[in-house]
C-alpha cells in the first residue's frame, strides 16, 4: 500500500469520526437545516467535476460529462446553500423581529 | 508559491467546512454556519481554478453559471411545504455529478487496482443514490405512489442486481473487462437506486432521505480517494457520518434495526395489518366545544404531524398558540423524530409560522410532561401517537416510542375522517373516553377553533 493510500485512509477514518462527534451535538431542532447544508457540502464533488473538464488532455466525452457534473454539483451547491440559510432565517426566539 | 495556492485554498475549505457542521449545533451560531460552508465551498472552487491542470476554463465557467441559474431559484422559489422534495432534488443532483465524474475519470484514464475501486464505489454510489433520490423526490411530490410497491421475491431480485453490479465491477478493477462490463454496471446501478425506493412507504421518508444523504457523501468521499484529495475526503466523510447518523436517529424513533435500514428493506410492516376499522363508538366534538375546552385549560400540548404539513395548518395553530398564551395558556409544542417526511420536518414548518423554537420540545424532554396537561391537541399525527405500539405485540408499530398523548386529561384529534393512517394501522386512541375528535381539514378546523375563541368564557 503507497504512503498516498494510507495517509488518505487515515484523513478518512478521522473526518469520519469528527463527523460523528458534531453531528451528535447538533439539536433534534435542526436537524433539517443540517441534512440540507451537508447535502450542499456533499457538492464538494464539483472539484473533481471541474478537474476532468480543464485539464489539458481532456476528451470531448471528458468535457461533456464533467460539465454536466460542474452544472448538475453547481445546482446542489447553490440550492443547498440558499435554502438552509433560508430556513435557519426563520429560527427564531420569542419577540425577536 | 501560485503553484501551491490551491493546497492552502483546500486546506482553509476544509477547516471552514468543519466549523460550518460544529456552529450549526446551536440556532444562535447555525446562520454563521452556513456562512462559513459557503466561503469554504468558494476557496474549494477557486483553488480548483488555480490549479495548473487547469487549461480551458470556457465548458467549466458555462456549467457554473448554468448551475447557479437553476440552483437560485430553485431554492427561493420552491414553498417551504416542499422542503423534503427539494432536498431530495438536491440530493439527486449532487449524486449524479459525482458519478458521472466517476464515469468520465473512467473513460479518461482507464485506471485499474486501487484507483479504479474507488472509482467504483463512487459511480454505484452516485448513480444508485440519483436514481432513488429522483424516485424519492416523485413519492413525496406524489408523481409516484406513496404506499410501498411490494411483490414476492424483490429482496431476492435486489441483492442478486446488487450481486451481478459487485461482480461485473470487479471484473473492471482487475482490468480485463470488455468494453461492455462498465455501462453495464452503470445501468444496474441507476437500476438499483429505483428498486430501492419501489418498498419504501412515505412514513419511512426520513430515514431514506437520510441514508442517501450519507450516500452521497461516501460517493464524494469515494471520488477522494479516486482523485487522490484529501479535502474530497474530509467533506464525503463528514457528510457521510451526518447522513448515517440521523438514520440511526430515525432508526430508533421507529423502533427499526439498522441492517433492516441498510438493505433497504423495510416498508414491508405496513402490510402486516390490515385496518380493523369497526364500528367502535368515538366521541365527536365542534370547534365550539373544543375553544370552550381550550379556553378553560392551563397547559396544552399540541402534537404535530404530516397531516398538519399536508393542510398548512401551522400559520393557523401560530394563531390559536399566540390566543392561547395571550390567556395565560402554557403551550408547548411536541415533536416526535420522525413526524413529517423528514429529520426535523415539523420544527422547519412551524419556525416558518413564526413560532418560537423554544415552544418546541423533542419526544424525550416532554413525555413526562402529558401526565399534567389539560389539553394534547393532535394536528395531522397518527402512528406516533398510537398507545398500542405500548402495549400491544401483534401491532406492526410494536415497540415505536411513541408520544404519551393518551395521558393528557383530554385528548383531541384533529383528523379528515375515521380512515386509517399512512401505515393502516388502527389508532385505539381515537375510541378512548378521554379522547374528541375534532372532524376536518387541519387548517379549516383550526380557524374555527381560533374564531370561536374569543367568545368562549
Amino acid at each position: 500500500m503507497s504512503v498516498e493510500i494510507e495517509l488518505s485512509i487515515y484523513v478518512f477514518i478521522l473526518a469520519g469520526f469528527l463527523g460523528l462527534e458534531l453531528v451528535q451535538r447538533v439539536s433534534p431542532l435542526l436537524h433539517t437545516p443540517l441534512m440540507s447544508l451537508t447535502n450542499a457540502v456533499s457538492a464538494i464533488s464539483v472539484v473533481g467535476a471541474i478537474l476532468i473538464t480543464g485539464t489539458g488532455d481532456a476528451s470531448l466525452l471528458s468535457k461533456i460529462l464533467g460539465t454536466t457534473a460542474v452544472t448538475f454539483a453547481t445546482i446542489n451547491i447553490v440550492a443547498g446553500f440558499l435554502i438552509t440559510d433560508r430556513m435557519l432565517r426563520m429560527f427564531k426566539k420569542e419577540g425577536k423581529k | 508559491m501560485a503553484e501551491s495556492f490551491w493546497q492552502f485554498a483546500y486546506l482553509i475549505a476544509a477547516v471552514l467546512i468543519i466549523f460550518s457542521i460544529k456552529w450549526l449545533n446551536s440556532p444562535a451560531t447555525a446562520r454563521r454556519g452556513v456562512q462559513a460552508g459557503q466561503i469554504g465551498m468558494l476557496f474549494a472552487v477557486i483553488g480548483t481554478l488555480l490549479r495548473h491542470e487547469i487549461v480551458s476554463y470556457e465548458w467549466i465557467a458555462g456549467g457554473l453559471v448554468l448551475g447557479s441559474a437553476i440552483g437560485a431559484p430553485l431554492a427561493y422559489l420552491m414553498p417551504m411545504t416542499a422542503l423534503p422534495q427539494l432536498t431530495a432534488l438536491s440530493h439527486a443532483f449532487g449524486a449524479f455529478a459525482a458519478a458521472l465524474v466517476g464515469t468520465a475519470e473512467y473513460y479518461h484514464k482507464a485506471p485499474t487496482g486501487f484507483v479504479m475501486g474507488a472509482l467504483v464505489i463512487e459511480t454505484l454510489l452516485g448513480y444508485l443514490t440519483a436514481t432513488a433520490s429522483v424516485m424519492a423526490f416523485g413519492k413525496l411530490q406524489e408523481f409516484v405512489p406513496t404506499r410501498p410497491m411490494t411483490y414476492k421475491g424483490q429482496n431476492f431480485v435486489n441483492l442478486l442486481l446488487l450481486l451481478v453490479a459487485v461482480v461485473l465491477a470487479g471484473w473492471v478493477i482487475e482490468g480485463s473487462a470488455p468494453a461492455w462490463a462498465f455501462p453495464t454496471f452503470s445501468g444496474l446501478s441507476l437500476l438499483f437506486g429505483v428498486l430501492l425506493i419501489l418498498p419504501i412507504g412515505g412514513g419511512d421518508m426520513p430515514t431514506v432521505i437520510a441514508l442517501l444523504n450519507s450516500y452521497a457523501g461516501m460517493a464524494a468521499a469515494a471520488m477522494g480517494f479516486a482523485l487522490n484529495n484529501k479535502l474530497l475526503i474530509i467533506a464525503g466523510a463528514l457528510n457521510a457520518a451526518s447522513g448515517f447518523i440521523l438514520s440511526v436517529i430515525m432508526c430508533k424513533a421507529m423502533n427499526r434495526s439498522f441492517t433492516n435500514v441498510l438493505f433497504g428493506a423495510f416498508g414491508q410492516v405496513q402490510q402486516a395489518s390490515t385496518a380493523t376499522a369497526s364500528a367502535k363508538p368515538v366521541r365527536s366534538a365542534s370547534a365550539e366545544d373544543a375553544a370552550s375546552i381550550l379556553a378553560g385549560s392551563r397547559k396544552v400540548i399540541i402534537v404535530p404531524g404530516y397531516g398538519m404539513a399536508v393542510a398548512q395548518a401551522q400559520h393557523k395553530i401560530r394563531e390559536l398558540t399566540d390566543m392561547l398564551v395571550k390567556r395565560g395558556v402554557d403551550v408547548q409544542f411536541a415533536i416526535h423524530p420522525v413526524a413529517g417526511r423528514m429529520p426535523g420536518h415539523m420544527n422547519v414548518l412551524l419556525a416558518e409560522a413564526d413560532i418560537s423554537y423554544e415552544r418546541l420540545k423533542e419526544m424525550e424532554e416532554i413525555n413526562s410532561d402529558f401526565g399534567e396537561a389539560d389539553v394534547a391537541l393532535v394536528v395531522g399525527a397518527n402512528d406516533v401517537v398510537n398507545p398500542a405500539a405500548r402495549h400491544d405485540t401483534t401491532s406492526p408499530i410494536y415497540g415505536m416510542p411513541i408520544l404519551d398523548v393518551d395521558k393528557a386529561h383530554t385528548v383531541m384529534v384533529i383528523k379528515r375522517s375515521m380512515n386509517p393512517g399512512f401505515a393502516g394501522i388502527d389508532n385505539e386512541l381515537y375510541y378512548a373516553d378521554r379522547t374528541l375528535m375534532l372532524f376536518g381539514d387541519a387548517k379549516q378546523f383550526v380557524s374555527e377553533i381560533v374564531k370561536e375563541l374569543p367568545k368562549a368564557a
